[in-house]
């Protein structure tokens, strides 16, 4: 019943692209289409919340005689994808609520509107398949449709290159998820889910399974050194498009990997424990750096998502770890932290995109270097802003503290863990963490610090206007969300039980009868966290402070013109600025990982033309992976070239041998 | 309960009122070490009430961030505080939150004040904000391995558990607990901005980190800020003395001599850490900006070596 109520609205979603595509023209086109995704993600959220809530009540795979004709497809919903389908409903339902305000501001809607509300269906509809054709075909689907939506904007400059690249990386990782299923369907060509849970593969086989989906997942959610895509391509789209790639679809592909790892492929093996969280870890701390050194807002949050997704990959790495060693409750620990965080994650992503959305629709900048002092012309966006700010930097009482703090006290379970690699490996896994965790709280100092704080740097920034009343809604919901999940943390947790149950065979305690709704992961003489009570403290013992200081202190303020240490200057281009800002940290981290290396050219004495400091950042992953291929990939379509100009004698000689070649492998193959 | 959260409230009374009588007696110890007389025992008390006294001066360009962040400076630091224990375990809040809860705490009020470093836009409150950041993205890290290597020999984030876990027979004399107690002091030391790292006497220099962030600030803002550092700092003393110097500590529900003993016990541990502090800010020099990537790292570095030795030696 609920996989067919969700197919009603994966068919409603398409026919509102289709209407969109046709009535683009239209005044009211644009609110319309909107308000259309906004009831039926609305509506596929309270469907997917009641079946995670009592996942009982699902059971049937629907078949449609759709596709390959001796296959079907199937569609099914469990546990795992109702908890997915309500985190991108969610997150869909946000942004229709955003766009309805700022899709208004769309200067080519045909562009966007017939794209957006399928971008949607294909998401849910991989979320819905039960069989590897329709995964596959709604992934693509699902990647195409977000290409489209990338693409949008092809004239700015940079766009199309980041579309291009998009669609390279997106085939490649559906290259890989194809053959991943191949392997898992084994020569029989069982290509149905339930049928491959039937008969895991060999040992050899499913190690190359895991690279695949690793690959193949991985490209799209932007595990490092597969991201290269993901910061040019998200914030190419127009923002409720960012927000929805980088808040939510990032979370379907980490579905893909949850689905074909520990679902489809049985059960692990101890490696995948040590290979999973590293290359976790390793995407964490890049992601946060790169982030660091990024003065264009979108692309910021962007390479932020990169280091939440490496957090998301560390939960799930120790909850294999732990399975491989059957340390069922331990594996539960992890991988509701993973989860959480996947939730969490869309949540304040989400925020923070619309956020810089509303600035750039009322300023058309990006560019932190020309924005600043928002907060006094924007300052419902600005306070949203700093909720998501701060809840993604991993501060109490918001929700990132909860998942990280879970994901904290895996790490500590597992020094239980029999293998030694496993033991050298999660330590340093754990120092990785922390330091993502640490880099994300300067991270978004300067995203917030810079955009909203100080003086404007630019004349447009000094006469922005706050953005309208829909796109404050849907940041002002999003806000509570992240406070709610962050102080009642409890009820998250239990409602994620069902799916830890089906994935790991084991779940947490419940937590709701907990005194004081207090979540304590194992016992409470080991850890517990409190979000309600710390929560409650931080606002009794501010106002406690607020009181006393109004009773006894002096309550005259008077405006003057900064200190700045008795030389202030007007000019708001003293003030610090971004680049200047991470300067510390580029010092420190940068000459090693990016080869940064300063220059600064002084003019001779007595010439008045301006000094110029120069930074140079190398991206190693770029120009050692990817560069190289590029070129090989040139080189051999020069060299193929030659074939375009052959005669028609030349061409029959080419076939005839090519026959002559094919005939002998078969002889030889029997 | 009442009673429970009688005593809770006295400790949260009680850190707030001693907080600034030990930086006073920090500063004193300092100036006597170098042979001036220093301020008197009291002063930074006279220092707070003259703040409070006298009007706030705002630049222009400040918004209602610059005038929240001290109160939620304040609130996050005391807040932290209260979760630690001082003179008696197993306090009714202690287990509301644990050791990362504390480091994450600290982190929200590090965030509040580096923002308001840069709502006015000058390019003191930059600088101060960049380098705190800096300084923190590598404290905060190795403070989290310090809890690591804690919390997997005692079995518990939970510092009430830690604390008596360390008074009881079972720990013994360990290379990791004396590698994370290095570590907890270089992090305690950058973290509080005391020399060699940032200098908490100078205001007009351009090596000083703290002090830059919050230039702009005046009054009442400042002196709760202040309140907040003096609080700070006895935090980290209560954690390093809670942790490596368990003794004499109460616990809950003991009756009101064992608070007395605790509680007589505490100041002394606080006299002698201070002492510690002032001794070594005098013999210490202050660093370059550069070089507190070496002494940080070198903190991060033993808190993960501490954690990763734990995690070999233990065999399942």
């Amino acid at each position: 019943m609920t996989a067919e109520l969700l197919l009603w609205c994966v068919a409603a979603l398409l026919a509102t692209g289709a209407a969109g595509l046709l009535l683009h023209r239209r005044p009211m086109a644009s609110a319309a289409v909107y308000a259309a995704s906004l009831a039926i993600t609305a509506a596929a959220l309270t469907i997917s919340a009641r079946a995670l809530l009592s996942p009982a009540s699902l059971n049937g795979v629907i078949s449609l005689p759709l596709g390959l004709p001796w296959l079907g497809t199937h569609f099914k919903v469990d546990a795992l994808s109702a908890f997915f389908l309500l985190v991108i409903n969610v997150g869909g339902a946000m942004a229709s609520l955003f766009a309805l305000g700022y899709g208004r501001h769309e200067e080519t809607p045909g562009r966007v509107l017939p794209f957006f509300p399928a971008f949607l269906a294909g998401m849910n509809a991989v979320l819905l398949a039960a069989d590897a054709f329709t995964f596959l075909f709604a992934w693509e689907f699902m990647s195409l449709s977000s290409w489209a939506l990338v693409m949008a904007h092809h004239r700015r400059a940079g766009n199309a290159a980041a579309g291009y690249l998009y669609l390279l990386m997106a085939s490649f990782g559906t290259l890989a998820l194809l053959l991943a299923f191949g392997l898992l369907a084994g020569p029989s060509g069982a290509y149905d889910f339930a049928a491959i849970r039937q008969m895991p593969p060999a040992a050899a086989v499913s190690a190359v399974v895991l690279v695949l989906a690793l690959i193949g997942a991985g490209s799209k959610a932007g595990l490092v050194p597969l991201h290269v895509w993901l910061p040019l391509a998200h914030p190419a789209a127009p923002t409720h498009v960012s927000a929805l790639m980088s808040g939510v679809m990032t979370k379907v592909a980490v579905y893909g990997f949850v689905r074909i790892v520990f679902d489809l492929l049985g059960p692990p093996t101890w490696w995948w424990g040590a290979v999973v969280p590293f290359i976790g870890g390793i995407t964490a701390v890049m992601g946060v750096l790169y982030a660091l050194l990024q003065n264009d807002l979108k692309r910021l949050l962007a390479y932020s998502t990169v280091e939440n997704i490496g957090i998301i990959f560390v939960g799930l790495g120790l909850a294999l770890a732990f399975e491989a060693n059957e340390m069922q409750a331990a594996a539960a620990l992890a991988f509701t932290a993973a989860l959480l965080h996947v939730f969490n994650h869309s949540l304040f992503k989400s925020l923070l995109f619309f956020g810089a959305g509303a600035v750039l629709s009322s300023t058309g900048e990006r560019d932190m270097d020309r924005l600043g002092g928002l907060i006094h012309r924007m300052p419902r966006t600005a306070f949203a802003f700093l909720i998501g700010s701060a809840a993604i930097s991993a501060l109490p009482p918001f929700n990132g503290f909860v998942s990280e703090w879970l994901t904290f006290q895996a790490i500590l379970l597992s020094p239980t863990l029999p293998q030694w690699l496993l033991k050298f490996l999660v330590p340093a896994v754990g120092a990785l963490l922390a330091l993502a965790a640490a880099l994300a709280g300067a991270c978004f100092v300067k995203a917030f610090g810079f955009t909203f704080l100080g003086r404007p740097r630019s004349d447009i920034a000094r006469e922005a206007a706050d953005t309208d009343r829909w796109s404050i809604a849907g940041m002002f919901i999003l806000a509570a969300l992240c406070l709610v999940a962050g102080i009642l943390p409890g009820y998250f947790i239990d409602a994620l039980g069902p799916v830890i149950e089906a994935m790991t065979g084991a779940s947490l305690p419940r937590q709701e009868q907990l005194d004081w709704l207090t979540i304590v992961p194992i016992a409470q003489s080991r850890s517990s966290y409190n979000g309600l009570l710390v929560f409650f403290f931080i606002v009794l013992s501010a106002s406690l402070a607020a009181e006393a200081i109004h009773r006894w202190a002096s309550a005259a303020v008077r405006r003057s013109a900064p200190w700045d240490c008795g030389f202030p200057d007007s000019s708001p281009a003293t003030q610090y600025s971004p680049g200047s800002f991470s300067q510390p940290i580029r010092r420190v981290f940068g000459s090693v990982l990016f080869r940064a290396h300063e220059e600064v050219q002084m003019p001779p004495p007595g010439d008045a033309s301006p000094a110029r400091l120069q930074v140079r950042l190398r991206d190693l992953p770029w120009d050692v992976i990817y560069a190289p291929m590029a070129r090989a990939v040139a080189y051999c379509a020069e060299r193929v070239n030659a074939l375009q100009f052959l005669t028609i004698r030349g061409y029959l000689t080419l076939v005839f041998s090519a026959l002559v070649v094919l005939l002998m492998v078969l002889a030889i193959w029997q | 309960m009442m009673a429970d959260l009688f005593v809770q409230f006295c400790e949260m009374l009680v850190v707030l009122g001693l907080a600034p009588l030990l930086a006073g007696y920090v500063r004193t110890l300092k100036a006597r070490l170098v042979g001036r007389r220093g301020p008197p025992l009291l002063q930074p008390y006279r220092d707070l009430l003259r703040l409070i006294r006298k009007e706030v001066v705002l630049a222009d360009s400040a918004s209602w961030l610059f005038r929240a962040a001290p109160y939620i400076v304040f609130a996050a630091t005391w807040v932290a505080a209260a979760l630690v224990p001082t003179f008696a375990t197993g306090l009714l809040f202690n287990y509301a939150a644990d050791m990362i809860a504390i480091v994450a705490l600290l982190a929200s009020a590090r965030f509040m004040l580096a923002l308001a470093g840069l709502d006015v836009g000058t390019s003191f409150g930059g600088i101060g904000s960049s380098r705190e950041m800096m300084i923190a993205s590598l404290a905060e890290p190795a403070m989290v391995m310090v809890v690591f290597t804690l919390s997997l020999l005692a079995g518990s984030t939970q510092l009430s558990s830690i604390a008596a876990f360390m008074q009881g027979p079972g720990v013994g004399l360990r290379v990791s607990l004396a590698m994370a107690l290095v570590a907890l002091i270089m992090v305690a030391i950058a973290e509080n901005a005391r020399i060699p790292v940032d200098n908490p006497a100078t205001h007009l220099e351009l090596t000083m980190v703290h002090e830059a962030m919050i230039i702009e600030y005046s009054g009442r803002h400042l002196a709760l800020i202040e309140l907040a550092s003096f609080v700070k700092l006895l935090l980290y003393i209560s954690i390093i003395g809670c942790v490596f110097a368990p003794w004499g500590i109460a616990v809950a529900g003991q009756g009101l001599e064992a608070y007395l003993v605790g509680l007589a016990v505490y100041v002394v541990k606080l006299a002698v850490a201070g002492l510690l502090l002032a001794l070594f800010e005098t013999a210490i020099a202050k660093m370059r900006v550069f070089r507190y990537s070496d002494f940080l790292g070198s903190a991060l570095m033993l808190g993960v070596l501490a954690t990763l030795l734990l995690f070999v030696s233990r065999i399942a």
